[in-house]
């Protein structure tokens, strides 16, 4: 443990700035920007603190803090990092600040936005570091309410009603989990509490436990979304603001994956094997449809939503499947998809602001005039469909490696997303950037600016270090990542003894 | 032969005592001195008067027994109640008089009827008897039933009062007939029993089980009455007509007090006197709650008017609060009145800001009057937008909580699919919450008004009040779940 409570600190810093920004007056959105610039900045760079602290070779939660909050009912401020949250904390902070800088053209009502944005990193953060159930809703509700307005004040047309949809498909999901939490909560045989860790061992039948991963599994399906849940994505991301869009593909998304392996798997082991089949079926049938439907997509945003849900059908995937390769690589896609998409967005909002569309169509040819935004743009579409070498490759082929250990049929039809995938990306890519010009407009598309280029270098290093170098991630990943896929394999194995007899991948 | 005079103790009754001596005290001043230009010593008095009955009841707290022949119960139960509807009666005091002085109304009267009201309300939570349940409910809507009407040069309002008058005396019927059959069934209408005579229950132990069909008639009839007091599908239909026609801090005051009042007796009633026979109550109790929160939320969803949609609201949270009742363990009652004292209070909230911002005449309520208010008045649209999430039930508001313990409670006594009816109607009821965060965050003001709506100072402090409260108490709600735990240490009678 180490002196400063890094982590605590990073989770509220976003929050105590918005303070900050709330001092500033509303007509100075110059420093506005900046404000908001320097808190995710500090954030990120504490965040740094954490990832050093970080302690590789063990399973166990660390960096957190554990404060008695309602004695009465048994909740706690209880918090800490594994390796599954690790790399979900660090994407976020990583991210925010990118983000800010995506958002530099929003001059509108510019204070709220900002504010509501640092609450988000403080909502978004809650979640991954929270061991305590109870702290754990509160900090996903809570995450629901400054995306929802951010998504409905400053996104394109039909904006209202992507985030009327965004917030309901989650609520009622939430909701279910919520009564699960509380059953959950009544069924511990100790003296009541929320802790996450005591909560682990409570001794629940089958059918109990059936019906009490459907709870969890509820919520976080529409988080993820696994089909047919996932209609509000397309709307949300589409009618999202960039920034908006880039925090939902590569955050908010990952908050069902990760409340997947955090607690439906954990709390509910016997139910998670018995339901494998169909949570795998969900994730294939989420793999080929998402790829599919992304094909035809006239709307890039629109193109770039559903291939989210095929990426995310992919981590699903690896997470049910049962061994170290897929549960490994399912967390390393997580970060995967969390900047290829991320910064997929964020490319295309720098486009939307050049030209103001969304149709592919009304492009065509602008590598032309913006050559450097097209070679970028490429990169991280390879590296979003697959390409050895890059990020995207070395999880979707931990994922197929273990589903082949597993479930040997399984890959064929994921694997025949990843050929989709490179299908709708390379297509959208060529009619985007190449062929004739059919519109003037297309001509004069300045590049990529300087502000751009900063946004954007520090996600293309990394897509590029991971794919060389994945090590440092999976090492930290692995033991965690090891002790879940033994509570799915055998709930026998008790969490603590589950560390030590991992079969080495 | 000496006259036997029993010692007469008051501590049951001191609060209503005050509230009613300053009540009437206040008409007498308001007499004397006239016509003034500020009357502020009016609404000072009548929160001493309020004051002072806090003091007693809190005075109260910690005895259980009966009082007067065993018509009051004294316990935790009632100070607490007690004391909430005092903070409530502050409260709309308070908002009440930034209104009367932007509506040049009467002033007297209005303090004067407040408080009738709220020595009604509170004389519910410590009635021990049916009879005193029935005076007291009387006293109050007597008194509300003024008050909605108060807007004399308002068609709405007199229409509403007279609506609420008609329905509400029917309904009132009905509770008369309620006390009467039980009275038939087994001789007794005491809620308790004691030296002074059997209760209830104890005398329907003595005659045996045979007229239990009786009785449980009589309990439907009783939950008729106090169903129409506190908003239940199906005796709701007057709610969102009385809402909108009355005063906004009318409504506020109605929401917060004529719920917990009825609620109160019905917790009284059923939980504890009729608690052994809850497995024959429970399923029209059960009946009465689903249809509640599905009716309340479903036709909140289509609602234009801000009034008439925390109307319908106020209809979907009775229903929450029924499965706090309908659990009947200690959880469910400590739950529910922790729900009634914190919905109360964000529901005073949410109607001082509807107030400040119905301007002159109170007309400006509809939602299209809401367009863009984030942008205009970001204070005040935030405490709003706090006071919805708290009602929709948002973590880090006390809403969440209290949700929290009302499902929690019937989730432990195996209810947990009445916890389920209560979450998927929680979501229902998130959209028209959604629905004027909509409006007042991501549409554009249509036009100027030309002049900008002030809010008094008192308002001011009636929003920050209650908007403090509902953070703090979705924060750390410990201590208050706590006092209302140990107020639910029944007098067991006896």
């Amino acid at each position: 443990m180490s002196e400063w409570p890094f982590l605590d600190i990073v989770v509220f810093l976003p929050l105590a700035g918005t303070l900050l920004i709330g001092l500033i007056p509303r007509a100075r959105v110059g420093a506005l920007r900046i404000g908001a610039l320097a808190v995710t900045v500090v954030t990120f760079l504490l965040s740094l603190g954490i990832l050093m602290n970080f302690d590789t070779g063990t399973a166990d939660f660390q960096l957190g803090t554990s404060v008695e909050w309602i004695p009465e009912w048994g909740i706690s401020y209880i918090t800490g990092v594994d390796g599954v949250s690790l790399w979900m904390v660090m994407l976020t902070t990583f991210l925010m600040p990118l983000s800010v800088l995506a958002s530099w053209s929003v001059e509108r009502r510019a204070k709220p936005y900002f504010i509501f944005l640092l609450t988000l990193e403080t909502g978004l953060l809650g979640v991954f570091v929270s061991l305590d159930l109870f702290l754990f809703y509160v900090f996903w509700e809570a995450s629901l309410v400054p995306m929802y307005l951010l998504i409905g004040i400053w996104g394109y047309r039909n904006r209202v009603y992507a985030a009327m949809k965004f917030f309901l498909f989650t609520l009622v999901g939430s909701l279910l989990m919520l009564v699960a939490i509380l059953f959950l909560y009544f069924s511990f045989p100790g003296s009541p509490t929320f802790n996450y860790q005591e909560l682990l061992g409570t001794p629940l039948s089958l059918g109990t436990q059936r019906l009490l991963f459907l709870g969890f599994f509820a919520s976080f399906a529409v988080k993820v979304p696994l089909v047919p849940l996932h209609t509000w994505l397309p709307d949300a991301h589409t009618e999202a603001p960039t920034a908006g869009s880039v925090m939902l593909a590569a955050v908010l998304l990952k908050l069902g994956a990760y409340g997947l392996i955090r607690f439906a798997i954990p709390l509910f082991p016997d139910a998670a094997r018995e339901l494998v089949p169909l949570v795998m079926t969900l994730a294939i049938i989420g793999i080929v449809y998402g790829a599919a439907v992304a094909i035809v997509q006239r709307d890039m945003k629109r193109l770039i939503a559903y291939s989210s849900i095929a990426h995310l059908g992919f981590i699903v995937l690896g997470v049910f499947v049962g061994s170290i390769q897929g549960m490994s690589g399912g967390i390393l896609q997580m970060l995967n998809h969390g900047l290829s998409t991320g910064a997929l967005f964020m490319l295309f909002g720098a486009l939307y602001e050049r030209r103001h569309t969304r149709r592919i169509a009304d492009y065509g040819g602008v590598a032309r005039s913006a050559p450097v935004l097209a070679g970028v743009f490429l990169f991280v579409a390879l590296s979003s469909l697959g390409l050895p070498g890059l990020n995207g490759f070395v999880g979707e082929f931990l994922v197929l490696l273990g589903t082949f250990f597993r479930y040997r049929w399984w890959v064929v039809p994921a694997a025949f997303g990843i050929i989709l995938a490179a299908i709708y990306l390379l297509w959208a890519y060529k009619r985007v950037f190449h062929g004739p010009i059919t519109n003037d407009a297309n001509l004069r598309i300045p590049d990529l600016r300087p502000r751009e280029m900063v946004m954007l270098a520090p996600i293309l290093v990394l897509i590029a270090f991971i794919g060389v170098y994945p090590k440092p991630f999976l090492d930290r990943i692995e033991p965690s990542a090891q002790k879940v896929v033994d509570q799915l394999r055998d709930s026998s194995a008790l969490p603590e003894a589950a560390v030590g007899d991992a079969d080495a991948p | 032969m000496p006259l036997d005079i029993p010692a007469v103790r008051l501590t049951g009754i001191a609060p209503e005592i005050a509230l009613c001596a300053t009540a009437l005290l206040l008409l007498v001043i308001d007499a004397v001195l006239g016509e003034r230009r500020n009357r502020w010593y009016l609404p000072a008095l009548a929160s001493i008067g309020l004051g002072l009955s806090i003091y007693f009841a809190t005075e109260a707290w910690g005895t259980t027994r009966l009082e007067l022949s065993g018509m009051v119960a004294v316990d935790g139960f009632a100070s607490f109640v007690k004391i909430t509807l005092a903070v409530f009666g502050l409260l709309t005091v308070w908002l009440g008089r930034d209104f009367l002085v932007r509506e040049r109304a009467e002033e007297g009267e209005f303090y004067g009827l407040v408080l009738f009201a709220v020595a009604g309300m509170m004389l519910m939570a410590g009635a021990a008897d049916l009879i005193v349940v029935f005076l007291a409910l009387e006293t109050f809507s007597l008194a509300l039933y003024v008050l909605v009407g108060f807007r004399r040069r308002s068609l709405l309002s007199q229409e509403s009062s007279m609506k609420y008058f008609l329905l509400g005396s029917f309904s009132t019927a009905f509770f008369l007939l309620g006390i009467a059959f039980v009275y038939g069934a087994v001789g007794s209408t005491n809620l308790y029993g004691g030296e002074d005579g059997p209760g209830i229950v104890s005398s329907f132990m003595a005659t045996g089980a045979s007229d239990v069909g009786l009785l449980i008639l009589a309990m439907g009839l009783l939950i008729v009455g106090l169903g129409f007091k506190v908003a239940a599908v199906p005796f709701h239909m007057w709610t969102p007509d009385a809402y909108q026609g009355a005063p906004s801090p009318v409504t506020g005051f109605m929401a917060a007090g004529s719920k917990i009042a009825g609620f109160a007796a019905l917790l009284r009633l059923l939980d504890v006197t009729l608690y052994p026979l809850r497995e024959d109550w429970r399923p029209l109790v059960i009946g009465v709650a689903v249809l509640t929160m599905v009716v309340g939320s479903v036709l909140a969803v289509v609602q234009e008017d801000v009034k008439r949609l925390l109307a319908y609201s106020s209809i979907a949270h009775a229903g929450f609060v029924f499965t706090g009742l309908i659990a009947a363990n200690d959880r469910g009652v400590s739950g529910s009145l922790f729900y009634l004292a914190t919905y109360g209070i964000t529901v005073l909230g949410a109607f001082a800001v509807v107030a400040v911002l119905s301007g002159r005449d109170d007309e400006k309520v509809t939602l299209r009057d809401y367009r863009g208010l984030f942008y205009d008045r970001p204070l005040l649209a935030g405490a709003l937008t706090l006071f919805l999430l708290s009602l929709a039930g948002v973590p880090v508001t006390s809403g969440f909580v209290a949700k929290l313990v009302v499902f929690g409670a019937a989730i432990q006594e195996g209810y947990w699919w009445l916890a389920v009816v209560g979450m998927v109607t929680s979501a229902i009821a998130a959209f028209f919450y959604l629905k004027v965060l909509v409006v007042m965050y991501m549409q554009e003001k249509e036009t100027e008004d030309a002049e900008r709506v002030r809010s008094g100072p008192l308002s001011t402090g009636v929003i920050g009040l209650a908007a403090l409260a509902t953070i703090v108490l979705g924060l750390y709600w410990g201590p208050l779940i706590d006092v209302a735990e140990r107020a639910t240490l029944f007098f067991a009678g006896g």
